[in-house]
């Protein structure tokens, strides 16, 4: 019996899954990185080493980039190796050289059909590359990218890494020894590499090397500047060097562990308990965020579970908002690098909202960074968590004091010198920072002292006539009046002024700070607090309206355009909707691009678009790159970053329609929500084309189905009018002979003739429905497995009266295989070159039919001992309305072949015609053997016919 | 002249071909009633009880194949079918229903007063043997014993498998009816087997070797391209 517990069958869904990742890798390139826990280990060196070897096996390869900081070992192991030359960048005046991918993709397509994969060799896979101006430069900002590309397109690729330029480790590498790398490489490549060779070399013996010289200092590269001098030396404290070589062989040994717990989920070892807790990086307002997203993702790794990271926008928020959005935004895109799938909540209460995250995508782990307080009474973000669900675990990351309220400032700071090329980021930040979050900064604070005067001269002649407690209600008043029209700021001022002012003016004494009476001074403090509170949350409640009104109107445009879309039939209304859309929601230029049935994209222009919206310029290498990958490229992406436009390619359900071409009306680079906002545009249009194209093929398919429909009833219109008659015409000509009084002898010629001559005339209409029909593709094979010599049989019974007093000889070779074949088209072939056999040889003249087997097909040759075939037109007698002599007295039009032809070739078989160079002619009809069926029904005979055989009987 | 006139049934649209069909049917001194749609040949043939009808398969008001199985419901009468040429399909669902013979238009008076004859023939015979005829069946110099289930070949024994007995008794039984593949592979294989129309064909290509004396232009075993085959003694 079975136990249903004991379930250890592996999931067919993830069978499947292994199965096309198994395909998809045996198509990809193999990566193979020699890692090391610092510079100077040796890895350059064991690449070479390697590489050698295997060009002596011959794998045919090409060194990409190799830096051997003029080492003469490595030198000597790279000579004699074929290297690609490196591209010339031009940059700021100065010409760098960079890794030539292209002309490495050559390599490898030049390589395609040989047995071995090509290799290509590149050291440094941190390496960033030189920036891509206006499409000049370098395709990706990263080493890592170019990689990924030479892989896509099965090249292999060796390469070589160091232990802190890992995404993951590159804030503890920078922990332990000080300096900060930036140059980073995501895990995901260093796991999903088919091979990591580590290349090991105790501390001391690498100290040594470092002393003799042998060791390039990277830090100091120009060997006059002292600080780096000294950093570098700090760098290689024997500390440090056994700390990254743990590091280094612990990391390969979470590797080899993953790779074994995915051998065993292959095998099927032990039944996988499906369950997975999942992590919840809970991205903070804060700049711990970086540090929560990094440590999570490790626990991730560790425990290789899939993890979310989360941005929570919310009331309770400090600091500009614009700022902050950027930032969260930054740390969302690192934690998508990471591996995590990434989501910007908006809720007024964090807490709340990343538990309904958790719990919608069952996630039991809560990832936190250890919030800073500023104020006694404040609770932190984990303990609300604990305090509203004791079920879900909540990890706390500590975070160093320094980077607390230092982080911001360092890592921002780090954007600078991670691009330093780049020199449009700082414009970036310009607009993107508080300019442009907060649009009054100081005119919100005038305006606060103004509405506070103002209600103080209001209040004056008011004193005698209120009571002092409804006075401060008319402050209060102000405070929330200022909060809604300029936000927090101006409302805290407001809120201290308005005290300050009631106390100076209706607070006996008058025109003093000072008070007579003390509980004022309750007054005053439940005043502040009321105002203040009051101010925060309609600041508060306003940038939430703002933005609740904000998504609404980008849901509704979006519900519109998807509207107008469902109505649209034309791919130019498509572009139209698309392009409207985009004017109002980025105010950018669009055009989208489709493919057509070659492949080419071919931009549509929108019909009714205004004489402004001008086509753009739009980037077609970077639009046809984005199209055959079905990946982003363009602006702000990882592909030719330094084009103007950003390409989207516009995947629908069936395959790639085209690509949606953007040209935002300003520099900025577009935010995440932004992205998804476009993401979602361009699915929406993708879908839409698609429709189009259906409904394109489905008319067109119909107007086929009608035309074919009407052929065939033309065909059988015209067969059925023409047989009739003719077939009267035979059936009466005979007729006449058998009616008294018997007919002369001369009456029976005549009636002879008739029947006669009726007789051609069908024939040539059958041949002439025979070649439309087959023209036409409306003849329906009925294929069915046959010996050939039934046919052949049919076919000599067919013609007995025209091949009369002929020797005929029939050798059919033994063993001849089933075929199969429509016998009455086979026999048509078969009685058409008997029938000019007798036409065009002597009377009397011998004819062989023979049949062979000739590798995988039959032949089938008749000769005759006549004239043979005219010279020169051995093929020519197989068109239509050819014959062998031209107005020749013998009857016929000249179809006869060609229709033999046509059958042929419906049958995937051939017919050729020769003249034997002993005389004669010889007509070749080949067809395919197939693969016959082995069973001739001989063991499945029916029970009741076995024990009955001969009882036979009739209807 | 016929030396045992028969009365046949001619459902025919064509006035021409009906006329020609007439004509060569009386000359051989047959009695002949004409229809020219299927309603009114359903009623003749069940008013008139013909001996034979000829029957065209297309008909203004219907598919001669409903007739033919109307008609096996009550009468073993042949049925000489006439079809246009390329329209296999039709032919055999004809055959499968019930139909003995075919003809493909055009086809001349001769043509057609040969089937005629062999069908009145083997009909005769077959009433005769169904009030107990000699168990033995005679073509050329073959004799197959049907009570001792023996086949001889000019006084020598012939060496056949079952299924090939079986081929042979089925078909030799009903001399000059075209019998299908399927109704073939039905007698011999069962029901189950109606698709795998290559058994009989491998058989009977063995079958001829032993029986025909040339089998690639076989005398008697006869094939009816794309149909199935046709008894000729």
């Amino acid at each position: 019996m079975r136990d249903p517990m004991r379930e250890d069958r592996p999931d067919p869904d993830a069978l499947l899954q292994r199965l096309q990742a198994d395909e998809a890798r045996a198509r990809r390139g193999r990566l193979k990185i020699f890692f090391g826990a610092s510079a100077g280990v040796g890895k350059t060196y064991a690449m070479l080493a390697a590489a050698r070897a295997a060009q002596a096996q011959g794998t045919p390869l090409v060194v990409g980039v190799v830096e051997t900081h003029g080492r003469g070992d490595t030198e000597a192991m790279a000579a004699g190796l074929p290297r690609l030359a490196l591209k010339d960048v031009a940059y700021r005046g100065r010409t760098l050289h960079e890794f030539d991918l292209d002309g490495a993709l050559a390599f490898g397509a030049a390589q395609a059909g040989a047995s071995v994969r090509p290799l290509v060799l590149l050291d440094e896979l941190a390496h960033s590359n030189a920036p891509a101006d206006a499409g000049k430069g370098s395709r990706h900002p990263k080493r890592w990218q170019d990689v990924e590309e030479l892989l896509a397109a099965g090249v292999d690729v060796w390469t070589t890494i160091n232990v802190q330029h890992l995404e993951s480790l590159n804030d503890i590498v920078s922990g332990i020894t000080g300096v900060r790398v930036w140059e980073t490489v995501p895990d995901r490549l260093f796991d999903a590499a088919d091979e990591v060779v580590v290349v090991d070399l105790p501390p001391d013996e690498l100290l040594q090397r470092l002393k003799a010289g042998k060791v390039y200092l990277p830090n100091a590269a120009d060997g006059r500047d002292n600080r780096a001098e000294r950093a570098a030396g700090n760098f290689f404290r024997k500390g440090n060097l056994l700390a990254l070589r743990e590091l280094a062989l612990r990391r390969t040994a979470d590797r080899v562990d993953d790779e074994m717990q995915a051998y065993r989920r292959q095998s099927a070892v032990q039944p996988v308990w499906a369950n997975r807790e999942s992590l919840l990086a809970c991205i903070g307002p804060g700049a711990q965020g970086e540090k929560v997203a990094r440590s999570c993702a490790r626990l991730a790794t560790q425990l290789a579970v899939p993890w979310h990271a989360v941005h929570v926008e919310s009331l309770a928020l400090h600091g500009p908002a614009g700022a902050r959005r950027e930032h969260a935004a930054r740390v969302l895109k690192l934690a998508a690098e990471l591996g995590a799938i990434t989501a910007t909540l908006s809720a007024p209460d964090a807490a709340t909202a990343l538990l309904r995250y958790a719990r919608e995508h069952n996630l039991a782990r809560l990832v936190v960074g250890r919030s800073s307080r500023r104020f006694a009474w404040q609770r932190s973000l984990a303990d609300r968590v604990t305090a509203e669900a004791e079920d879900i675990d909540v990890l706390q990351v500590a975070v160093p004091a320094a980077e607390r309220g230092t982080r911001r400032s360092r890592s921002q700071g780090a954007q600078d010198r991670q691009n330093p090329q780049n020199p449009q980021n700082r414009q970036n930040r310009q607009r993107a920072g508080l300019p442009v979050a907060a649009p009054w900064p100081w005119q919100g604070y005038v305006a606060a002292l103004a509405i506070c005067g103002a209600t103080a001269l209001l209040a004056t002649p008011l004193m005698a006539v209120l009571e002092l407690s409804n006075i401060v209600m008319l402050f209060l008043l102000a405070v929330v009046g200022v909060a809604l029209g300029f936000g927090r700021g101006p409302a805290v001022l407001a809120a201290f002024v308005g005290v300050g002012l009631f106390d100076f003016l209706f607070v006996e004494p008058r025109f003093s700070f000072a008070v007579s009476d003390a509980q004022y001074l309750l007054t005053f403090g439940v005043m502040l607090l009321v105002a203040l509170v009051i101010g925060q949350l309609t600041a508060g409640l306003k940038v939430q309206a703002e933005a609740a009104t904000q998504r609404e109107r980008r849901v509704r445009s979006l519900y519109e355009m998807s509207r107008d879309l469902s109505a649209a039939l034309l791919p130019e209304q498509v572009a139209e909707i698309g392009a409207r859309f985009l004017r109002s929601e980025f105010s950018a230029q669009s055009t989208l691009l489709v493919a057509d049935a070659h492949n080419r994209l071919l931009a549509v222009a929108a019909p009714a678009a205004p004489a402004e919206a001008a086509p753009q310029r739009v980037d077609m290498g970077v639009a046809q790159w984005a199209f055959d990958r079905g990946e982003p490229a363009g602006r702000g992406t990882d592909t030719l970053p330094g084009s103007a436009t950003l390409v989207l390619p516009l995947k629908a359900p069936m395959r790639i329609r085209g690509v949606l071409s953007v040209l935002p009306s300003d520099a900025r680079v577009l935010g995440t929500e932004q992205r998804r906002l476009l993401d979602t545009c361009a699915s929406l249009l993708a879908i839409s084309l698609e429709r189009i194209h259906y409904i394109d093929v489905a008319q067109s398919s119909t107007v086929q189905i009608e035309s074919e429909r009407l052929r065939n009833s033309l065909l059988s219109a015209i067969s059925h009018d023409l047989r009739t008659p003719l077939a009267s015409l035979i059936g009466l000509a005979d007729t006449l002979a058998l009616t008294p009084p018997p007919p002369t002898a001369a009456q029976l010629d005549v009636m002879q003739s008739i029947r006669q001559a009726a007789l051609r005339m069908a024939a040539l209409v059958n041949n002439l429905l025979d070649m439309a029909r087959l023209q036409s593709g409306a003849v329906q094979l009925n294929l069915q497995w046959q010996p050939l010599e039934e046919v052949v049989g049919t076919a000599l019974a067919a013609c007995k009266q025209l091949l009369a007093g002929r020797p005929l000889q029939v050798r059919l070779a033994d063993g001849l295989p089933l075929l199969q074949l429509d016998a009455v088209l086979i026999e048509r072939v078969l009685v058409n070159l008997l029938e000019n056999a007798a036409k065009y040889t002597p009377a009397g003249s011998a004819l062989e039919l023979s049949a062979q087997v000739e590798g995988d097909s039959v032949q089938i040759t008749l000769d005759d001992h006549g004239p043979g075939l005219p010279r020169g037109r051995e093929e020519a007698i197989f068109q239509k309305f050819e014959r062998g002599q031209k107005e020749s007295a013998t009857a016929g039009v000249g179809l006869g072949l060609a229709i033999c032809r046509a059958i042929a070739q419906v049958h995937g078989g051939s017919i050729e015609g020769a003249t034997r160079p002993e005389g004669g002619a010889r007509f070749t009809l080949t067809l395919p053997r197939g693969e016959p069926p082995l069973d001739d029904g001989a063991g499945s005979i029916a029970a009741s016919a076995a024990s009955a055989p001969s009882s036979i009987t009739t209807p | 002249m016929s030396d045992n006139p028969a009365r046949v049934l001619v459902v025919e649209d064509e006035a021409h071909i009906r006329r020609f069909v007439r004509l060569a049917l009386q000359a051989e001194g047959h009695e002949v009633f004409e229809a020219d749609t299927l309603q009114r040949g359903l009623i003749d043939a069940g008013t008139r009880r013909p001996d034979l009808v000829v029957l065209d398969l297309g008909l203004p008001d219907g598919d001669g194949v409903d007739l033919i199985r109307d008609l096996r419901g009550w009468s073993a009468m042949p049925v000489i079918v006439l079809s246009a040429r390329g329209s296999e399909r039709d032919k055999i669902t004809a055959l499968d229903a019930g139909a003995d013979d075919y003809l493909v238009k055009p086809f001349g008076a001769g043509e057609l007063m040969a089937r005629v004859r062999a069908q009145l023939r083997r009909h005769a015979q077959q009433s005769q043997q169904v009030q107990g005829g000699e168990p033995v069946l005679r073509f050329a110099d073959v004799v197959v014993d049907l009570s001792r289930r023996s086949v001889e070949r000019a006084g020598v024994p012939l060496h056949l498998t079952p299924i090939e007995y079986r081929l042979l008794t089925h078909l030799a039984a009903q001399p000059d009816r075209v019998v299908t593949h399927r109704q073939l592979l039905k007698a011999v294989w069962g029901p189950t087997h109606s698709e795998d129309t290559h058994y009989v064909r491998v058989h009977m290509a063995n079958l001829r070797k032993k029986v025909e004396a040339e089998p690639s232009m076989p005398k008697h075993l006869v094939t009816e391209a794309g149909v199935g085959y046709r008894f000729v003694p």
